[in-house]
């Protein structure tokens, strides 16, 4: 009877091992499926044009000085380059980001610590448009920014990043978690006035959702690509993805180690960045899994 | 008179005039979102609406604009004679990517889900797994366009390695094919978004009460039974979810189509114009100054777009249901 139980146990693991190794090569293979396509993008960069046609290989080549310097020679006499558009991203980003979460989170607070008339309408009219994608209106957009003079401006890019309703949403789902009314209640007893609570007591608490909702937002101020070829025409005032939009043009397109060494110095920083918050962002993403 | 009606109201309720001073910061809190959602988004919509009545004409900087009806609704949608179904096609190119990444996607979200939350069959490698799938989410789409477009041009690294292990006939080339275009673009929007989604179903599956698990364990289900009878129908709001932004997203589709195979900055997606999506129609209208026609085809979108928000409201609403369900379990 032992015999025949250990029998059973030793059958039972055997099948578990075998799913669980088929499941890992699965995943195995996956992972493999989003890293080679980079892979061959940084090996690419240093090899020369023509081995780049003759096919794959995951050598580097010895031409990335080459590829480097007829990179660099191919901007010049451009109003734009590779670096300059990664600092024309930066500036527009990195303000975005900041009005994103902090006026996400001021009327996130606005919402739900105060008791006033319209409170409840503001609240549907946030969930209701919060689907709503800015390329429907990005006509009228256009237009309205042609009156007011703020075509070719990048503060036609960071302006309506004040107003963002999913990070709303977000940070007030968030914060019914964290916070509570009862602590505005002392902040004014100690004569705190209604918007020092708010920087120094909300702002620290929420701390954690506004670092996630950072992140997100300056990813996607960062890879924009639409909003900016609506609004940007000057060639010096270009952002990153417009600058990628010109490898593809002939210019660039004639020599691949040119193309390669383009993107690698493109995509590089994002990818680095990328790997050193990885954990912060997997759970990020999951978190707002679980309040939507 | 009035002054009189002041000193009564404020002798006679000094106490709650007070209390209710805080409450009016609610205001002030909401204000500048709501300046600029109204500003920066609500009338550009208006506006676009009233543009789409519009015609407007810019012959070498003599511009003219007539009220045109609804006109461009006609010539878009092809009933006015001689003028092709252009906001038809495009939404057809849009929806046929859409699905051709959608499908791949929530399949092997949802395996790859139910096998990291599986507690029988441990799977290891569970944070790299979940940080490499999820990675190519994060980077720019622009560049992930153009990298996938080079990689299967018709001389390209990955063309040459598969003529010549020959997958492909030698004279093939992807980009001369409208089911290898689309197939590629396709490819590439499920590459980008099913680390996410999985990341999402991971979080809703965790969130399913292990009691229920056991409950069927005990009547004697197994593995399969147990994740079509008792994990699907509980991730339901979750996977609705998925689909409808996704679906939103999808008709927005831009940065990918927009760079693959066109030339230029023509906003045509080769080849045959099988790939130009909707959203790239109306940058071409707007590129050629066509504000009137870009607007039509925007207000388009946007009521395409509405139909398929109001379904999310509805799956909203059934979330709510399922979560107390959920909790009563």
């Amino acid at each position: 009877m032992a015999k025949l139980k250990s029998g059973v146990d030793k059958g039972y693991h055997a099948k578990i091992l075998v799913q669980r190794t088929a499941k890992e090569i699965v995943c195995i293979i996956l992972c493999l499926m989003s890293l080679i396509p980079f892979i061959i993008l940084f090996m690419n960069a240093t090899r020369t044009s023509e081995a780049i046609k003759a096919g794959l290989s995951f050598i580097p080549g010895g031409n990335l000085a080459e590829n480097w310097k007829n990179f660099m020679a191919k901007q010049n006499g451009m109003e734009i380059n590779v670096f300059k558009a990664m600092l024309n991203s930066l500036i527009i980003s990195v303000p975005s980001t900041i009005c994103t979460v902090y006026f996400s989170t001021l009327t996130a607070y606005g919402i739900f610590v105060y008791d006033f008339k319209l409170k409840k309408f503001a609240w549907s009219f946030i969930l209701a448009v919060m689907i709503i994608p800015n390329t429907i209106a990005a006509i009228g957009f256009y237009q309205f920014m042609n009156q007011i003079g703020l075509t070719d401006s990048y503060l036609a890019l960071i302006i309506p990043s004040i107003a963002s309703p999913a990070t709303v949403f977000f940070m007030k789902q968030y914060m019914e978690s964290v916070f509570s009314k009862e602590l505005v209640e002392a902040a004014r007893i100690d004569g705190s006035g209604e918007f020092r609570t708010f920087n120094t007591i909300a702002i620290p608490l929420m701390k954690p959702a506004i670092a996630t909702q950072a992140i997100f937002a300056f990813v996607a101020s960062w890879n924009n690509l639409f909003m900016p070829s609506l609004i940007i025409s000057s060639e010096s005032k270009q952002t990153l993805p417009l600058f990628i939009r010109m490898l593809q043009s002939d210019q660039f397109k004639t020599d691949y180690g040119v193309v390669y060494i383009g993107l690698t110095i493109a995509i590089l920083p994002i990818f680095v960045v990328y790997f050193i918050l990885a954990r912060n962002i997997v759970a990020g993403v999951q978190m707002g899994g679980v309040k939507e | 008179m009035s002054d009189n009606a002041v000193k009564t109201v404020s002798a006679t309720k000094p106490r709650r005039r007070k209390k209710v001073t805080h409450e009016w910061y609610g205001y002030l809190f909401i204000l500048p979102f709501f300046l600029v959602y109204l500003g920066f988004q609500v009338y550009p919509l208006i506006n676009t609406f009233r543009w789409s009545l519009l015609n407007y004409v810019d012959r070498y900087g003599n511009v003219t604009i007539t009220f045109n009806g609804l006109k461009g609704f006609a010539d878009v949608l092809g009933i006015t004679a001689g003028e092709k179904a252009y906001f038809f096609k495009y939404l057809l190119n849009t929806v046929i990517m859409w699905i051709g990444g959608f499908i791949p996607q929530i399949i092997i979200s949802l395996l790859i889900a139910a096998w990291l939350t599986n507690t029988i069959v441990k799977v290891r490698g569970q944070g790299a797994i979940k940080i490499l799938t999820y990675m190519p989410n994060i980077i720019t789409a622009a560049s992930i366009s153009v990298l996938f477009a080079s990689l299967f041009a018709q001389y390209g690294p990955v063309t040459a390695l598969l003529k010549k292990m020959g997958v492909i006939a030698q004279d093939y080339n992807f980009l001369d094919s409208i089911a290898g275009t689309r197939g590629l673009i396709s490819f590439i929007l499920f590459w980008m978004w099913y680390g996410n989604t999985t990341l999402l179903l991971i979080a809703g599956m965790l969130g399913i009460n292990p009691s229920l698990y056991e409950a069927a364990s005990i009547d004697g289900a197994n593995g399969g039974q147990r994740f079509f009878r008792v994990t699907l129908p509980l991730l339901k709001p979750i996977l609705l979810f998925t689909l409808v932004t996704s679906a939103v997203g999808g008709l927005q589709m831009y940065d990918i189509p927009s760079l693959f195979n066109v030339v230029g900055s023509s906003y045509v997606g080769n080849p045959a114009d099988s790939t130009t999506t909707v959203t790239m129609y109306i940058m071409r209208l707007y590129n050629s100054k066509n504000y009137g026609k870009a607007s039509v085809v925007s207000v388009l979108l946007f009521i395409v777009t509405l139909i398929v928000s109001l379904i999310l409201f509805k799956v909203m609403g059934n979330s709510d249901k399922t979560k107390k369900k959920r909790a009563r379990a």
